[in-house]
């Protein structure tokens, strides 16, 4: 702990004339679990997806473990190598089983024999709980499963950060419970995690920081227990109200 | 409140079925439906009976002249005698074997990549088959090292049809991909070219093309310098082809959610690995069906080959009842043809339906 993973400096992201990112300014630690919440539409998915260029930027930049995000693919494709992302929809391979999903960007990304790469996933999938699925295609299991086989599959290529993007908004309320288990324990483990999510009950368990954005800026950060307890900006008392039902 | 008892799963009750109930529930249900059953009937009544009794009952199978033959039903001796005109045109007979190996062949390849199923090397084998193939199968047809040569001017009949469908469908494949895919390029200048060329073909009919092909490509060439017409027909439908194949594809590719795309790229993929490895194969799968369909129109459309003088089955209906021993049947020849035809490409038709509900289980989370 204590150096800076991911810096990002002066960000600014326009969809067209949409300013979707205002002017942000973050730093990372390594091994810091950051929250970041907010309205939809507040430009948190943008935010976390400008760190691994699935979005591109006009002004600003960001460094990721020492290296400068430029549009040069090899620099890209480097920083994506360490970055993990599991997405809302699960993003799996429809067409290939579910080992095969885990092992395909260890041997083609990172050049591991077949055979390190299956044990590796079926560790993975064993840690996720869902070995004996390993062989069926994602189809056949249900969303929760998907998410948990997503996890496992972002997890293979031993990512220095992981990217969470709002990994339990397109679960039914039954499998929420499954897939943030899976990813307390991922918490406890020092791995960078950058997490997009309404699951409050998630940031107070194990949050280092909360980041509260709305309209395309961060209007306020804290460590859990303050934000919750004592929100200073009135946008974020209003935004807490609501998703806590108070 | 209240609490209600579970519920014990019932089966469903039974769908009343027999005969009556099926003909009133299907054909009679309404005084339109009642009408037009009749109607169709009539229509049936009228039709079935004659050609059945031309076709059959009052047919000739027997190896006899034309004379012998009876004018009021079909006379098959035309089509026995003429058989092999028809499959393999001027191919020379005690040649039939070649021809009749690559079919062959072909089985047995689809055999081994069934037996395979999971197997380690399954890959590996069935690229080797697939590249391996069309060499066999151009050395066995043309000839060549020991074996005689056959020019393709003497190719003709069923086996020229198959050859020149199944060499289009193959050639225009990789093309066809490569289109579709420049077709989705960020990069202007290959997207640009792309849609010109796709949209430049598909504007012409097929047979503008084999004229082209057999008229205005040779001009390009040096004197002395000739091209075989076979050949040249065959890159005219590959330029034709691989267009509505681009177009098939293109429909695939549009299917794949943009999630593939972002998670293909999160992992760190490169383009060719993304494209090779997460969206083609599913584009592809999706677009069996289709290319299936796109082959079942390209293997009709071999029957313009006759414009420019190649003999596919269907010229040689022209040809064998021009032949003064066999006049006035042709009539035979076009139904000989037909229900070859039909048969094949009703078969394909239903190959695809069955490999559509295979493949149909992908993206419905």
């Amino acid at each position: 702990m204590g150096t800076n993973i991911i810096k990002i400096n002066a960000l600014n992201k326009w969809y067209g004339k949409f300013h979707a990112l205002k002017n942000i300014n973050l730093e990372i630690k390594k091994g810091e679990i950051v929250v970041i919440c907010g309205p939809s539409g507040s430009g948190k998915s943008t935010l976390i997806r400008c760190i691994n260029f699935l979005e591109k930027f006009q002004e600003g930049s960001v460094t990721v473990n020492g290296t400068v995000l430029s549009d040069d693919i090899k620099n890209i494709r480097q920083i994506r190598s360490e970055i993990s992302m599991v997405f809302q929809h699960f993003n799996l391979f429809p067409h290939l089983s579910i080992i095969d999903n885990l092992t395909l960007a260890p041997i083609w990304v990172h050049n591991e024999s077949k055979q390190v790469a299956r044990n590796k996933s079926l560790q993975l999938l064993d840690r996720v709980g869902i070995r004996d699925q390993a062989d069926k295609h994602p189809n056949q299991l249900s969303g929760g499963q998907q998410q948990r086989v997503a996890i496992a599959r972002a997890l293979c290529t031993s990512p220095k950060i992981m990217l969470f993007d709002e990994p339990t908004s397109a679960l039914d309320p039954e499998m929420i419970a499954e897939v943030l288990d899976v990813m307390v324990e991922l918490a406890k483990e020092g791995i960078t995690m950058l997490c997009v999510t309404h699951e409050m009950g998630f940031a107070k368990k194990v949050a280092d920081r909360v980041i509260f954005m709305d309209e395309g800026q961060i209007i306020e950060e804290n460590q859990p227990k303050a934000f919750f307890d004592k929100p200073e900006s009135e946008r974020l008392q209003l935004f807490l109200e609501q998703i806590l039902g108070e | 409140m209240a609490v209600f008892k579970q519920q014990v799963a019932k089966k469903a009750p039974n769908l009343k079925i027999g005969v009556i109930h099926w003909l009133r529930e299907n054909l009679f249900s309404s005084v339109v439906n009642s009408v037009l059953t009749l109607l169709a009937l009539y229509l049936i009544y009228l039709i079935v009976p004659t050609v059945v009794n031309w076709a059959l009952f009052d047919a000739t199978f027997a190896p006899v002249t034309n004379e012998q033959c009876g004018r009021e039903g079909a006379c098959w001796s035309y089509i026995i005698e003429k058989l092999d005109l028809f499959m393999y045109g001027f191919y020379p007979p005690e040649s039939y074997w070649r021809p009749q190996w690559v079919l062959i062949l072909a089985l047995i390849f689809v055999w081994i990549a069934k037996l395979l199923k999971q197997h380690k090397y399954k890959t590996k084998i069935v690229t080797t088959l697939i590249i391996i193939y069309p060499i066999i199968a151009l050395f066995l047809l043309y000839g060549g090292l020991s074996l005689e040569i056959v020019e393709t001017h003497k190719w003709g009949g069923l086996m020229l049809t198959i050859v020149v469908a199944t060499a289009g469908i193959v050639a225009s494949f990789p093309i066809g991909v490569l289109l579709a895919l420049g077709r989705q390029s960020k990069m202007p200048v290959i997207r640009f070219l792309s849609v010109v060329y796709i949209e430049f073909i598909r504007g012409l009919p097929l047979i503008t093309i084999l004229f082209m092909a057999s008229v205005v490509l040779p001009l390009f060439f040096n004197e002395g310098m000739d091209m075989d017409k076979l050949l040249r027909a065959l890159i005219g439908i590959t330029l034709f082809q691989s267009v509505y194949i681009a177009e098939v594809i293109r429909g695939g590719l549009q299917v794949i959610p943009k999630g593939q795309y972002e998670a293909a790229d999160a992992m760190g993929l490169s383009f060719v690995q993304k494209t090779g490895l997460i969206i083609l194969p599913q584009a592809l799968k999706i677009s069996i069906p289709n290319i299936v369909g796109s082959f079942i129109a390209l293997f009709k459309d071999t029957t313009l080959l006759l414009i420019i003088g190649l003999f596919d089955i269907l010229s040689m209906v022209h040809l064998t009842s021009s032949d003064e021993n066999w006049l006035g049947r042709s009539t035979e020849g076009y139904v000989f043809v037909m229900v070859v035809m039909w048969i094949i490409l009703y078969s394909m038709s239903r190959y695809s339906k069955a490999l559509e509900l295979r493949y149909s289980t992908d993206h419905k989370n």
